[in-house]
């Protein structure tokens, strides 16, 4: 093999770290500066759930199915995983929401059923329902891009709310008054 | 009193870093400035001065000085003494304290002792290091200083939360503060070597115990922590992935790569250019780790207290340090050729393979953990898990751990490897015995290289000392040898704990008996109990392995009142083959209790494998500086002799 110099980078290579650098504090500033309040105007706000059907993700809930969501009481549906971490920051206030009497139904996104066990184990089952989504069909059905989010859905089966990211504190009390608002 | 001699000594430090940096800047240009023939003693004395503020914080905490207003909310006079002393770091102004206060001394430390490389480079690498820290002086003296007042004095402090007061928690975060900081030495030389145009194999030598040392405290850093959380959460995993996780790991996989190509660049004064960007990447890495635990820009399970205008100045701090360096490297680094030539099939060539999928993991690890921000300028607010991170990183770790088993074994410069593939006849048909046992199995993929690798690699890594006399092996090269086996250890510890783990998640009612891997356990009996300031149900569990004499486990599901907080104390058994872990969790509607066991076999080697990686590191470390002190000593003896000879 015959010896060989490793290439020397041209000068325009050097100075990649810092332009990859600036783009990070472009970002994190960007992070930093966003509003507290994060819930979007969805397109499917006001559009009835599409049509779905999904398996029982655990032994003790059943599946969830768009029959379900529409059966005449308000629901909170829930979209979650065992995997996401913002999901166990959420799950005192699913608690919570559930202890007001709120119905809140889940949909696991891509999870094993071990982990989902220990899961809801951990940190409390707060579902009625639980629909096992492995292909994140419903997930882009309803416009929602990632974990957690939630829906406010009225008794008809339509979106009235979306709330993107885990649901705080101060914002149960808010969630609580959009789907009394839902339910008349 | 001690308070206002700590201000005082922090006022007095943060003046000497200053006139540092001047003198540092003036050495590039001007010889026999007074100020620059000042700099060392001025760079020992900031180091004390630093240490002495230091002292004085630690003190105020263990007399609990409540006129402080730190001590008044963190502290408690009826803590016990060794939380007191802990305390002193563990809040945020006293963490940036302890981080100044180590990152002067170690300036002192290099301004004292290290007389090898040329003495512009030197000064510019202490004034470099004085460009970093006056940032957080500014930072402590104009928005968290430590020592502020309060008059009256408070009666009593407010700091009592027993959920914080755990030898782990009061040891994890200053080991792995040592180890960030110790990388801004390296991160000060490579600079300084930039500006000097002086990278150079002396410059690697210099610059390497540095790097060696903060590798160290980072891997005892990161081993505390994944054992913390492996005992602590009770979820039964080791690694979560979490941002806090990744930010500890970040610096790590950068000091990991350093390491490596400092000793390229000792021994063969070739990859110059990427070990000074390595030696500014690796320092970056911690302060942007120290920025996102720090600032509450992502979401973590590790609960910190955030404040997002301390998010902002230590984002601001990190755009001058690390932009102003890399700028220095845009301008400078075409000046700094690649150095000597080698084949890829050399140690260098093996080495410069490892690096690149170092960083590439490194990448792997930035990207995913930025992830939740990237996706949210889109509008999105998502988690990325373990689905990512694992075979992600994979993909760039197992062939590294492949070279890893060749590289050692291998010359300098060019070799081949007809000459070395004899040695590694053993460990490829160990490695072949291990995927044979675990397709047997019936494994998964990842779990599968893992095992056959790691079975490969535990004689691999010590094939290097093959046909050596053992009395005369250095001390890195055992360094090397049980650091390396050490990562085969934990390779193997990994693999089967995710392969071989058995897991049961049970109803049980006391009377039950649960099998689970070759355990049986007996659940015997509930009873409530009551600790200081929380109550908890506590299961008795009966464990007999393969039938022989039972253990007795008491998982705990405690409930604090203040703060309200859930917590599952889980309980250990450890086996030199395994652990089993058992957490108990709620009363099911009818009465059963939920039991969530495991049988993970070997899952403590992680933990060994990783101790042996931080010995490796240890001895490594102390035959460097052993034979450094050697030098320094004998170039004295002739200087002296000189002196006495002379006119």
């Amino acid at each position: 093999m015959s010896e060989q110099k490793p290439a020397v980078p041209s000068r325009w290579a050097l100075w990649l770290p810092l332009v990859l650098f600036g783009a990070f504090v472009a970002l994190v500033l960007y992070g930093l500066q966003r509003p507290a309040e994060r819930d979007v105007r969805s397109a499917m706000i006001g559009k009835p759930l599409p049509q779905f059907s999904l398996r029982a993700a655990t032994d003790d809930r059943p599946g969830l199915s768009f029959a379900d969501m529409a059966d005449g009481k308000p629901k909170l549906l829930n979209i979650f995983a065992s995997w996401c971490i913002p999901c166990a920051v959420e799950a005192p206030q699913l608690a919570q929401l559930r202890a007001q009497g709120i119905d809140v139904v889940g949909v696991a996104i891509r999870d094993k059923p071990d982990d989902l066990k220990a899961f809801l184990l951990r940190h409390g089952n707060p579902f009625s329902r639980i629909g096992a989504d492995d292909v994140s069909a419903i997930q882009f059905a309803v416009g929602s891009s990632g974990v957690p989010e939630s829906f406010v859905i009225d008794g008809k089966g339509t979106i009235r709310y979306q709330h993107i990211g885990e649901i705080r504190a101060d914002q149960v009390e808010m969630i609580v008054k959009k789907v009394r608002e839902a339910g008349q | 009193m001690i308070a206002t001699l700590g201000l005082a000594a922090l006022w007095l430090a943060a003046a000497l870093a200053l006139l540092q940096l001047l003198g540092g800047a003036l050495a590039l240009r001007a010889k026999g400035n007074p100020l620059v023939a000042a700099l060392r003693p001025v760079a020992m004395i900031q180091g004390m001065l630093a240490s002495l503020a230091m002292i004085c914080l630690i003190v105020l905490f263990c007399q609990t000085d409540l006129s402080v207003a730190l001590v008044a909310t963190n502290s408690h006079s009826a803590k016990p003494l060794l939380y007191k002393f802990a305390g002193s770091w563990g809040n945020h102004e006293g963490s940036m304290l302890l981080w100044v206060a180590v990152m002067a001394a170690a300036g002192g430390v290099v301004a004292w002792v290290e007389r090898r490389l040329p003495e512009r480079t030197i000064l510019a690498t202490l004034g470099a290091q004085a460009f970093v820290s006056l940032g957080f002086y500014a930072f402590l003296l104009f928005a968290s200083n430590p020592f502020t007042r309060l008059d009256p004095a408070a009666p009593e402090g407010q700091g009592l939360n027993p959920l914080l007061q755990d030898p782990g928690l009061a040891f994890h975060p200053p080991t792995l503060y040592i180890g960030y900081v110790g990388l801004s030495v390296a991160f000060s030389f490579a600079v300084g070597a930039l500006l000097t145009r002086e990278v150079s194999p002396t410059f690697a030598r210099a610059m390497r115990p540095w790097v060696l040392g903060a590798w160290i405290f980072l891997t005892l850093g990161i081993l505390f922590g994944s054992y913390w959380a492996y005992y602590e959460l009770g979820w039964g995993g080791w690694w979560f992935w979490d941002p806090v996780e990744n930010a500890s790991l970040m610096p790590w996989l950068a000091a990991t790569a350093l390491l490596h190509s400092v000793s390229v660049l000792a021994a063969r004064n070739a990859l110059r250019a990427w070990t000074v960007m390595l030696g500014v990447v690796a320092f970056s890495m911690s302060m942007v780790g120290t920025f996102l635990v720090r600032s509450g820009i992502l979401v973590s399970v590790h609960a910190f207290a955030v404040d997002p205008t301390r998010g902002q100045f230590i984002l601001a701090l990190l755009a001058i340090n690390i932009g102003a360096a890399l700028a220095v490297f845009g301008l400078r680094a075409a000046s700094v050729t690649e150095g000597e030539r080698f084949t890829l099939t050399s140690r260098e060539g093996a080495l410069v393979f490892n690096n690149v999928m170092l960083t590439g993991a490194l990448g792997i690890v930035l990207i995913g953990t930025l992830y939740p921000l990237i996706a949210e300028t889109v509008g999105a607010r998502v988690s990325v898990g373990p689905p990512y991170f694992n075979p992600a990183t994979a993909i760039f770790v197992l062939p590294m751990l492949v070279v890893m088993a060749i590289g050692p074994l291998l010359r300098w410069r060019r070799d081949s490897m007809k000459r070395i593939s004899p040695l590694l006849l053993v460990p490829a048909l160990l490695a072949l015995c291990g995927l044979a046992f675990g397709i047997s199995r019936g494994i998964g993929v990842l779990p599968l290289l893992g095992v056959a690798l790691a079975s490969g690699l535990v004689v691999a890594s010590v094939t290097p000392l093959w046909g050596r006399k053992l009395r005369t092996v250095k001390l890195p090269l055992w360094g090397m040898v049980t650091a390396h086996l050490g990562v085969a250890l934990a390779l193997g510890g990994m693999a089967s704990d995710s392969a071989f783990t058995k897991e049961k998640l049970v109803a049980a009612r006391p009377g039950d008996t649960i099998a689970v891997g070759p355990w049986s356990l007996t659940f015997t009996k509930v009873k409530p109990i009551a600790g200081s300031n929380w109550t908890a149900i506590e299961a008795t569990l009966e464990a007999g392995y393969d039938g022989g004499k039972p253990i007795t486990l008491k998982p705990q599901a405690r409930a604090f009142w203040s703060p309200p907080q859930g917590t599952n104390e889980s309980a250990l058994a450890t086996r030199w083959n395994g652990q089993l872990y058992a957490v108990l969790g709620e009363q099911a509607e009818d009465g059963r209790w939920q039991l969530r066991l495991w049988w993970k076999p070997f899952v403590t080697l992680i933990w060994l494998g990783g101790m042996l990686v931080a010995l490796g590191g240890l001895l490594a470390l102390f035959g460097r500086v052993a034979s450094d002190l050697r030098r320094l000593i004998a170039v004295d003896k002739i200087a002296y002799r000189r002196r006495r000879q002379g006119p």
